[in-house]
C-alpha cells in the first residue's frame, strides 16, 4: 500500500505507461467481444480484458481513479443489466422463435465469414455477458483492495 | 510434437518447484509459469479461444495471488514426516498408473482429432453445419452461444452467485475493520 501523506499508486514511469497503455487495452477488449463469432474471443475473455484494464488503472494510481471512472454502484448495475439482457434475448427468442434461446434473428442478419453484422443473436448475447464478466471482476478486485485484512490502524498484521 | 513434450515437461518442472520451494511468492510465480505453459499448449494444439481466455484468466489469477503474498510472510505448511503418508501416498499413485495405463493402450494416438474415428459424431455435425444452422463463422462461439446456450446461462449464474456471495462477505469485514473493534484473527 501506498505510504501516507504521498501520492496514492504507484512511480510516475508506471503512471505514465498505464495512461498511454489503457484505451488500447480496452479498445482490444470492446474487438475481441465484438468480433466473437468471426475469430477467436468472444465474450467471457473480451469481459476479462476489461477488467485487467480496470486492475492496471487500480494498481498504478490507487481506487480513487477507478471508482471516479466507475463507481461501485454502476458496476453492479451493469453485472445485473448483462444478466437481465442475457435473459431477456433468449425470452424473445421463446417468443419470436421456437423455444427459449433460440437464434430468432438469423432470418435477418445471414451469416456471412469476415462480416460484422452477421450471426443473428449471438453478438447480443456476446455483448451481454462481457457486461456481466467485466462488472462482476471489477467489482471482486475492488473489493479486495478495499478490503485491509485485521485492521489498518494495527499496522503490519 | 517436439515443442509439446517440451512445454510439457516445462510445466511440470515448474509444479514441482511450485511444490518443493518454501517461500509463499516463489510458489505463486512457478504456478503462473504453469498456467502460460498450459495456454501456449492449448495455441500449439489449436484451440485459440481456450488459449486467449487462460491467459487473460491467468493474468488476472497471478496479479491478485502477488498481492496478497508480496509483503506478508507467509510460513509454508510443513508437517512432520510421516512414514504411512509416503507409503499411502506411492500407494495410491501406482493404482492410479496401472488403472492409466490399461485406459492408455485403447486412446487414440496424441493429437490426432477422436471425431473423425467415429461415423456420424456430434462434433463432425456441429463443424459441419454450425455455419449453416446458427450464422456465425466461429464453430466455437456457435456451439457456446447456440447449440448449447443454456450452458453459457448456467455459467453466467454462477458466476453472478460466487460475486455476489465474496461482496457480501468481504464488504462486512471491511465494515467491521473501520470500527477497529475486533477480536483478534
Amino acid at each position: 500500500m501506498a505510504p501516507k501523506g504521498k501520492e496514492a499508486g504507484m512511480s510516475l514511469i508506471v503512471k505514465e505507461v498505464t495512461r498511454l497503455l489503457e484505451p488500447a487495452i480496452f479498445i482490444f477488449g470492446v474487438y475481441i467481444t465484438l468480433t466473437g463469432h468471426l475469430t477467436p474471443g468472444g465474450g467471457f475473455p473480451g469481459g476479462v480484458i476489461l477488467a485487467c484494464g480496470f486492475v492496471l488503472v487500480v494498481l498504478a494510481y490507487g481506487g480513487e481513479r477507478a471508482f471516479r471512472r466507475l463507481p461501485p454502484e454502476g458496476a453492479s448495475k451493469y453485472d445485473s443489466g448483462g444478466a437481465i439482457l442475457f435473459l431477456f434475448i433468449g425470452a424473445l427468442g421463446a417468443i419470436f422463435g421456437g423455444g427459449f434461446l433460440y437464434n430468432f434473428l438469423r432470418v435477418y442478419l445471414p451469416g456471412e465469414p469476415f462480416h460484422l453484422k452477421s450471426a443473428g443473436t449471438i453478438p447480443l448475447l456476446n455483448i451481454a455477458i462481457a457486461m456481466k464478466v467485466a462488472a462482476s471482476l471489477f467489482l471482486v478486485v475492488m473489493v479486495l483492495t478495499l478490503f485491509k485484512p485485521w485492521g489498518e490502524e494495527g499496522g503490519e498484521r | 510434437m517436439l515443442t509439446l513434450y517440451i512445454f510439457m515437461f516445462f510445466i511440470i518442472a515448474a509444479a514441482l518447484v511450485a511444490v518443493e520451494t518454501p517461500h509463499a511468492l516463489s510458489a505463486v510465480v512457478s504456478l503462473g509459469a504453469v498456467g502460460f505453459g498450459l495456454s501456449i499448449i492449448c495455441l500449439f494444439i489449436g484451440a485459440p479461444d481456450i488459449a486467449i481466455t487462460l491467459v487473460v484468466v491467468e493474468i488476472l489469477v497471478l496479479i491478485h495471488m502477488i498481492r496478497v503474498t508480496l509483503k506478508r510472510d507467509i510460513p509454508t505448511i510443513m508437517g512432520p514426516f510421516s512414514r504411512l503418508n509416503v507409503i499411502a501416498t506411492m500407494l495410491i499413485f501406482g493404482l492410479g498408473v496401472a488403472f492409466f495405463y490399461q485406459v492408455a493402450l485403447e486412446l487414440p494416438p496424441f493429437g490426432k482429432a477422436v471425431m473423425t474415428l467415429i461415423e456420424n459424431s456430434p462434433s463432425i455435425y456441429y463443424l459441419k453445419e454450425s455455419l449453416g444452422q446458427t450464422e456465425a463463422a466461429n464453430a466455437i462461439t456457435a456451439v457456446l452461444l447456440d447449440f448449447r446456450a443454456y450452458d453459457t446461462l448456467g455459467e453466467a449464474t454462477v458466476i453472478f452467485t460466487a460475486i455476489i456471495g465474496a461482496v457480501m462477505l468481504l464488504q462486512r469485514r471491511v465494515r467491521k475493520g473501520k470500527g477497529g473493534e475486533r477480536n483478534g484473527p
